[in-house]
């Protein structure tokens, strides 16, 4: 298997721990990233170690010299074993990392999982081109669809109801501050002087005590009482990066194969957080001709979580408890065969996986709530276009009808009577279309493309 | 009854026809110049629903009340039907104006492959040639339109053909001992001459060949008529006229059930459906059985009444035209004794029996 991006590179210097050590790196800062341990990419290698026994190949280069690695993973102490280091010139200043490596699997077994996945990811990465070659030498293109790029997600410290006790001992470990109270104000978004003072009253501990001096104990204590004190800001969702409403409907359009014949209305919706981690829930809702011919009846409910597709368990995950238990669609006029796709997304600094294998999310309340309310925002929208919709096409069929039969009337009628020439049936028919324009150009208005947070 | 000229019958068919094909133009000009004023047609006419049908004692049948329907081309619902409305009354226009005749099946048949006209069964089309007869109050015959033949007619009485390729044709109706069939020809045709002094109508073609068979034409002086179950309207136009035209008395001889002492009502006093015609009913003429009491007077073999018998029976009980002695108190044997019996049934008595003793006894006691 053979990976290339066109990234930013690796420092060469980091490739051998990057790549070939588990748990590499530690984060004293919070943003929002695809992973949150460094596993997978290292696991990846690992199976492919253990399966093939052959060594996986990194080039990688930052824009300088290319940097060539083959190298396996020593697993009993977690360490890179480089077998090979080449360094080669950079003329055409190549920028971006390789992966190769081999391993086993079965392609045609995970194929369709496959193509949904990378389908997926090119609907949030609108901005980015996907080229896959499969096993079998068959070619697949995900173009983008834009050359806008979201804007990055800031670094910002943690916020003290989200630190576990592993990072708050990291952070003790690493730090240069003397004493609690300035301790708690470097290391934590949102502390100043006050609320440092009075979280450690509460805490019952001196603002004077030395951080280097914490027992395992007290710093399990310290994590209790800040989830419990409630004099901290809000968590700050700058290091958030959400798609946005227009990206988000770029890549839906295109992966879905949209046209102006079809409904899409994408929801952003404004920060909230949860147990002190900021999120973002956004979502899209597709209906019409286009999603009728290529899903089945029914709601088609794609997810993802910090851009990533989730593909596995949709049933036990909250966003298929929110679409099937919390919202009553015949409100909205979607029947229960109506053809629908919902796109849900939900970025966070910590997504609330249910399991360590982060198939799916939990139905924790607060987001919860934000999807379903999302969700709800993007609907009244698909309320409106399928009535208007149902209208149109009553409207049509009338029109039909007269259309049909009044020249019948106009014909049987002159021959009945003996006449020579059909009298003239417009104005009939003017008469009854009267209203269908009307109704077209109300369907016009309905905002298919973005809408507001509400 | 007095001879009447060829030339006299000839004018009067021709009358009725100039006069259909003129109320069918006007049918015509009528939405014609409601498209041309810019307005959606309509045709106004009577409401054939159940509860605008009311029984008048007087003319002892059922007609229609004074709620009328506009069919308008506005109206959703309304359009199709009016459509196939305008479409038939042109078919009928076409039948009257060449002289050809059709029938109910055949206008099913000639609207298959009119786009957006084709009905979508027989039972449509019937209705919409009903709708026809109201708003232009006139009977489909008239349209040249009748049902399929299956009633026979057969005794000395001479007729004057108007049909095309006929006319002046004259033909007595004793010609044929199979009976001759009353179609369009024979209910179009003048009645000439006739020496028969009664009718006697027979719901059974078994006991119509029976009758023929038997000479009862002459024996009772009779002219037959064979309905073939419940008359058709053409055959039961033809009872009225000579009852009324020519003054004969006419009798009904049906089986001793329900079913058939409806078949003499209908004959009598007509039916709901045909509520917005006059014309096809004949007041006086007598159902002189099989009844209820002559399955005991005579000792018939019989069956059991069904349950559906009794339940017609007792729809028949309350229904409006069965007033008078002789309907209710045969009803009420019919539920007593609970027991039905064929025309056939007096062959116990020998083939000849029906002819030879119950008719005359019946008739001399009608």
């Amino acid at each position: 298997m053979r990976v290339e991006d066109n990234g930013t590179g690796l420092p060469h210097e980091q490739i051998p721990h990057s790549f070939c050590q588990v748990f590499y790196g530690s984060k004293y800062t919070l943003k929002q990233a695809r992973g949150t341990f460094g596993l997978g990419g290292t696991i990846t290698i690992l199976y492919g170690q253990i399966t093939t026994h052959k060594p996986v190949t990194i080039i990688s280069s930052t824009g300088g010299d290319i940097h060539e690695y083959e190298m396996m993973i020593d697993i009993e102490h977690n360490m890179p074993i480089i077998l090979r280091h080449n360094v080669s010139g950079n003329k055409k200043g190549w920028r971006g990392t390789v992966v190769e490596l081999q391993m086993e699997g079965d392609y045609s077994r995970i194929k369709r999982r496959l193509l949904d996945y990378l389908k997926q990811t090119a609907m949030v990465n609108p901005y980015a081109d996907i080229t896959f070659i499969d096993p079998a030498g068959r070619l697949y293109r995900f173009e983008r669809g834009t050359e806008k790029m979201p804007p990055l997600p800031q670094a910002v410290k943690p916020h003290p109801h989200g630190i576990d006790v592993e990072n708050f001992r990291r952070l003790v470990v690493i730090t240069k501050e003397r004493n609690m109270k300035s301790f708690l104000m470097e290391h934590f978004q949102g502390i100043g002087s006050v609320t440092a003072e009075n979280f450690l009253k509460a805490a019952g501990l001196s603002s004077k005590l030395k951080p280097k001096t914490l027992q395992p104990d007290d710093i399990v204590k310290l994590v209790r009482a800040a989830k419990e004190f409630n004099g901290f800001k809000r968590p700050d969702p700058g290091c958030l990066s959400p798609i946005g409403e227009e990206l988000l409907e770029t890549g839906v359009l295109k992966e879905l194969n949209l046209t102006e014949k079809d409904f899409l209305k994408v929801v952003t919706r404004k920060p909230s957080t949860y147990l002190g981690f900021p999120f973002i829930v956004e979502t899209a809702i597709a209906y019409g001709p286009s999603v009728s011919k290529q899903f089945k009846s029914g709601t088609t409910i794609i997810r993802f979580a910090n851009r990533i597709p989730l593909l596995f368990d949709e049933s036990s995950g909250v966003v298929w408890k929110v679409i099937n238990k919390n919202i009553n669609w015949s409100t909205y006029k979607v029947m229960t065969d109506t053809p629908l796709v919902i796109a849900v997304h939900v970025c966070s600094t910590k997504i609330p996986y249910k399991t360590v294998g982060k198939e799916y999310m939990a139905d924790q309340p607060e987001v919860e709530k934000e999807i379903t309310n999302a969700i709800r925002t993007a609907a009244r929208s698909l309320r409106i276009f399928i009535s208007r919709s149902i209208r149109v096409a009553r409207e049509r069929r009338r029109l039909n009808i007269f259309g049909k039969f009044l020249p019948k009337i106009a014909e049987f009628s002159t021959k009945l009577s003996e006449k020579e020439e059909l009298p003239d049936i417009d104005p009939l028919l003017r008469a009854v279309s009267a209203s269908i324009p009307d109704v077209e150009e109300k369907l016009k208005d309905v905002p298919t493309i973005t809408g507001e947070n509400s | 009854m007095s001879q009447q000229s060829p030339e006299r019958t000839h004018r009067e068919s021709e009358k009725q026809r100039e006069a259909t094909e003129t109320s069918l133009r006007q049918l015509g000009n009528l939405i014609y110049e409601q498209i041309l004023n810019r307005e959606f047609p309509w045709v106004m006419m009577q409401s054939r629903s159940t509860d605008n049908i009311i029984y008048d004692p007087e003319l002892r049948q059922y007609i229609l009340g004074g709620r009328t329907i506009r069919r308008h081309a506005r109206n959703i619902r309304h359009i199709r039907p009016f459509t196939q409305l305008i479409w038939t009354a042109w078919f009928a226009k076409e039948l009257v104006g060449q002289r050809k005749t059709s029938t109910l099946r055949e206008v099913y048949y000639s609207a298959r492959g009119q786009a957006d006209i084709e009905f979508s069964g027989q039972q449509e089309s019937d209705n919409i040639i009903t709708d026809l007869e109201v708003a232009l109050n006139r009977p489909r015959e008239h349209f040249n339109i009748f049902p399929e033949e299956r009633s026979a007619i057969f005794g000395d009485l001479t007729i004057e053909y108007t049909v095309p390729g006929y006319e002046g044709r004259r033909m007595n109706l004793t010609d044929h001992p199979d009976g001759v069939m009353i179609g369009p020809a024979l209910t179009s045709s003048e009645f000439v001459d006739t020496s028969a002094d009664k009718v006697l109508v027979i719901e059974k073609g078994a006991m119509f060949t029976r009758l023929v068979e038997e000479r009862a034409h002459e024996r009772f002086n009779a002219i037959l008529i064979h309905t073939a179950g419940q008359s058709p309207r053409s055959t039961r136009a033809i009872i009225r006229r000579l009852n009324r035209n020519q003054g004969l008395p006419v009798y009904i001889f049906t089986d001793g059930d329900p079913w058939g002492i409806h078949i003499a009502m209908v004959i009598i006093s007509g039916s709901a459906n045909a509520a917005h015609l006059r014309g096809l009913a004949t007041p006086e003429a007598k159902w002189i059985g099989v009844w209820a009491s002559d399955i005991l007077d005579y000792k018939l073999p019989t069956e059991n009444l069904t349950d559906t018998d009794l339940k017609r029976l007792k729809e028949l009980k309350i229904d409006p035209r069965y007033v008078g002695d002789v309907w209710q108190r045969e009803i009420d044997v019919f539920l007593k004794i609970e027991k039905k019996a064929e025309l056939e049934a007096f062959s116990r008595y020998g083939l000849t029996y029906i002819v030879d003793e119950y008719l005359p006894a019946k008739l001399e006691a009608g």
